[in-house]
């Protein structure tokens, strides 16, 4: 139905988006990020995301159907035993079948959904053999990410504030310093704060994880093409909470070290605690 | 006034006190009832304003009407608390529940008259501290009031400990009217009325009152040493003393979790009786739709940290609250299907209580639905604190349970006022509200699978088109707020007066024995059940 739907979404898109938006702001369909109108979750970047993907198919289906039903008995309900059609009531007020049959059914069911889900929440929660650790660090109102396995390089990445946008850059969406990874691996994220919870989420990877002061939380994604992947912090942080976005820049391995090589002098000068002299201004 | 078209003896039980001692001295359930729904209607109208404000401000992505995230984090705060503390509980709990319950029991008042004006009177100086907290700019934590943004570091005004006291106040008055309900409902019923012959609304305040009984403790003892943490140097949640934030969120939610069954369970008993009576037929599967209530209320103790599921709580721990959670779709699954059972050969007259009804089931399942999903650890990783999680729980409760809060206000306001509404408006009133609020809430669910973050003033422009629906819906719930307070004022100033059971054979239930209104002091004789 949605796939049905998209082509008559997009001509609404379009016509409706020089409406909507202010400015007829430029909207680029950029990897990895929320698309106009979209009606479903982003595309997978990674396996993760592709179960979630998954498995939220299967339960969009049951909930329907569920929904659909209950709305087909209401309106029939509705129709059927109208007074006018139906002046004399009956005066059923039990039926032990039936209410063992709705009892039971529904428990069916969940037991049909919680196979694969549980299967899929061991699967999402951490890696056994992590190819890469990245420190993922909250602080009011940015993002700081280090590379224990790479020398430590440490950098914060700072929103691009929207007087300093470049054409095509994605508004609240864009930073200046990348999260680079490489394609393919399997990467451990650990994830810690300094100040108040953040919460790291990226919808196309699917990965999400609260940074709560004094202590680490471990998780992890892949991602299985190269791209740019956008993220946004997802727990109530302040003023700026919807002002410290996060960009996941995926390349080949060889790239990978390449930029770690450039990143191992471009960030020599970091502080260990993120302390960003460069960007400071940025804040706002 | 009753008391003429009532031909019992009941004049000198309708002295009525003066206005003073009447409203502000109140020991009448029906008055302190009253008073309660008047209070829900103030504090649903200013927190619908802020909804207003907030739709307005997401109408477009870049707007500046609210001109700071700190304003916009008080505001969110101040509508969640206000919805849920100020309008929902007060008008399920407080004010239908003192109107009905001894009504519905046979029983001549509550059991403690007294402390059910103090629950009432902690009310007001409450709502007072919010809306202090509201225009400090000083709460922006949202209502979950995490630590540490709610830290004296991170939040350092007085206006984030006025709304913690405000809570504190808030939980008092709802840990009192429990105390009261539970003792009224188990001393105070007619001879013949055992448990098993209750009215399912009493069987829904009874459950709420357990509910509030022990929720609210420990939500006082949580805010109680964030107080202590933010004024008396205490670490209970500061990491660096020791402390833990994730320990907050446990006890926050086991106190929260409860709470949204706290503000709906009111509603499945209201709307069991509105969908009785209007199809002429009487509750199909009555205990169980009881036990559905009670097993609801056990289960959501248990499944608190389903909202913690990216917190970083262990993966078993993930699995467990999960499956807990699942299981809640059983007894609720029973409700729906019982409402409909109901429905099913009756002779269905589609009167303005009977569509809100209607409507609640309707919402009810979508919003129950999209609880399964979100029941889902592995899905939830990605759409917890999105969009979908607020379209989740408005259709649940900015739906489901306003819908029975009309549902009951329709059914029932000619029995509390003896005047009738007008059934037109009424039905403007629905159909309004329901496009209104699908509006408002079903693009929300795709705004939050394509990951649009809750709690945000401001959003990337790919998430304008659904957001400018949304706020579309809101302006129209809006204007069906107002036909509301149109329908209040010509009911009030109907001169139709309506007879003790307007509804006619489909109530059954005691209060339609009594006169509309009833007289002011009710069962000088106690009605007797077979």
């Amino acid at each position: 139905m949605i796939r049905l739907m998209s082509r008559y979404r997009q001509a609404l898109a379009v016509l409706l988006l020089l409406i909507v938006t202010p400015g007829g702001a430029a909207l680029a369909q950029a990897i990895g990020a929320p698309r106009p109108w979209e009606m479903n979750m982003q595309p997978a970047f990674g396996p993760v995301k592709a179960h979630q993907i998954a498995l939220h198919d299967l339960v969009l289906v049951i909930i329907t159907i569920i929904t659909l039903f209950v709305a087909g008995l209401l309106g029939w309900v509705m129709w059927r035993y109208n007074a006018h059609r139906n002046p004399v009531p009956t005066r059923t007020a039990h039926n032990t079948v039936l209410e063992i049959a709705w009892t039971v059914i529904p428990v069916l069911i969940l037991v049909v959904m919680a196979i694969p889900s549980f299967r899929l929440v061991y699967y999402e929660d951490r890696t056994r053999d992590a190819e890469l650790t990245i420190k993922v660090t909250g602080h009011q109102w940015y993002w700081e990410y280090t590379y224990p396995d790479n020398n430590n390089i440490d950098f914060s990445s700072y929103i691009i504030p929207d007087d300093q946008l470049k054409p095509g850059q994605l508004r609240l969406l864009t930073v200046d310093n990348d999260l680079v990874v490489p394609v393919g691996k399997n990467i451990r994220v650990l994830q810690t704060s300094t100040d108040v919870i953040h919460s790291w989420f990226i919808p196309a990877l699917g990965v999400q994880r609260y940074a709560i002061p004094g202590r680490t939380i471990e998780t992890w994604f892949k991602v299985d093409r190269p791209g740019i992947i956008y993220g946004q912090c997802n727990q109530i942080c302040g003023t700026n909470h919807s002002r410290m976005p996060i960009v996941v820049r995926a390349v080949p391995e060889k790239e990978f070290e390449a930029w770690v090589t450039e990143a191992k002098t471009k960030f020599s000068d970091a502080a260990p605690d993120g302390q960003q002299v460069a960007t400071a201004e940025v804040r706002h | 006034m009753s008391a003429t078209t009532h031909d019992h003896a009941h004049d000198h039980h309708d002295h009525k006190p003066s206005f003073f001692m009447r409203w502000l001295c109140s020991t009448n359930h029906k008055d302190i009832g009253t008073l309660y729904l008047c209070f829900a209607v103030v504090g649903g109208v200013v927190g619908g304003i802020l909804s207003e404000i907030m739709r307005a401000q997401l109408n477009f992505p870049g707007n500046t009407i609210v001109t700071s995230g700190q304003e916009w984090n008080t505001i969110i705060t101040s509508h969640g608390l206000l919805m849920i503390f100020f309008s929902v509980m007060p008008a399920t709990f407080g004010g239908f529940g003192n109107w009905f319950v001894p009504l519905m029991i046979g029983a001549p008042d509550m059991a403690f008259p007294r402390l059910n004006n103090i629950s009432f009177w902690l009310l007001p100086p409450a709502f007072l501290l919010i809306i202090t907290g509201l225009f400090l700019g000083e709460s922006g934590t949202g209502w979950t009031l995490y630590p540490p943004l709610s830290n004296i570091t991170f939040e350092p005004g007085i206006g984030m400990d006025c709304t913690l006291f405000a809570l504190h106040l808030a939980g008092i008055s709802s840990l009192l009217g429990a105390i009261n309900f539970i003792t009224t409902i188990f001393n105070m019923r007619a001879p013949g009325m055992t448990l098993h012959k209750m009215p399912l609304f009493v069987w829904g305040e009874l459950i709420t009152a357990f509910l509030l009984l022990l929720a609210i403790p420990v939500l006082a003892g949580a805010i109680t040493m964030l107080i202590c943490d933010r004024n008396f140097g205490t670490a209970f949640f500061d990491p660096s003393g020791g402390g833990d934030p994730v320990l907050f969120q446990h006890l926050f939610w086991f106190f929260g979790h409860p709470e949204v069954y706290i503000m709906i369970v009111p509603g499945f008993g209201i709307v069991s009786h509105v969908i009785s009576t209007f199809s002429r037929k009487p509750i199909f599967g009555y205990l169980g739709m009881a036990y559905a209530m009670v097993a609801i209320g056990v289960i959501g103790f248990v499944v608190w940290a389903h909202h913690m599921f990216v917190s970083g709580i262990d993966v078993d721990t993930r699995a467990y609250f999960m499956a807990a959670t699942l299981v809640i779709a059983v007894p609720t699954g029973i409700k729906i299907f019982s409402w409909i059972a109901t429905m099913w050969g009756g002779s269905i007259e589609l009167k303005t209580p009977m569509l809100w009804a209607i409507g609640f089931i309707f919402l009810f399942t979508v919003g129950g639905v999209t609880g399964v999903v979100l029941a889902n650890a592995g899905i939830d990783q990605i759409v917890h604190n999105t969009y979908y999680v607020v379209a989740h729980f408005h259709y649940v409760l900015s739906l489901a349970a306003v819908f029975s809060i009309f549902a009951g206000f329709y059914y029932w306001i000619g029995k509390m006022s003896g005047h009738q509404y007008p059934e037109f408006w009424g039905k403007v009133h629905f159909w309004l509200t329901f496009i209104g609020v699908n509006l408002a809430f079903f693009p929300q669910h795709f705004l939050g699978l394509s990951g649009m973050p809750r709690r945000y003033p401001d959003y990337p422009a790919a998430f304008a088109g659904w957001n400018f629906v949304s706020s579309i819906g809101a302006y129209i719930s809006g204007v069906a707020l107002l036909v509301f307070l149109y329908v209040v004022y010509r009911t009030f100033t109907s001169k139709e007066h309506v007879a003790d059971n307007y509804w006619g054979e489909g109530a059954t239930t005691l209060e339609w024995t009594v006169s509309s209104p009833p007289p002011f002091h009710t069962y000088a004789e106690l009605p007797r059940i077979r």
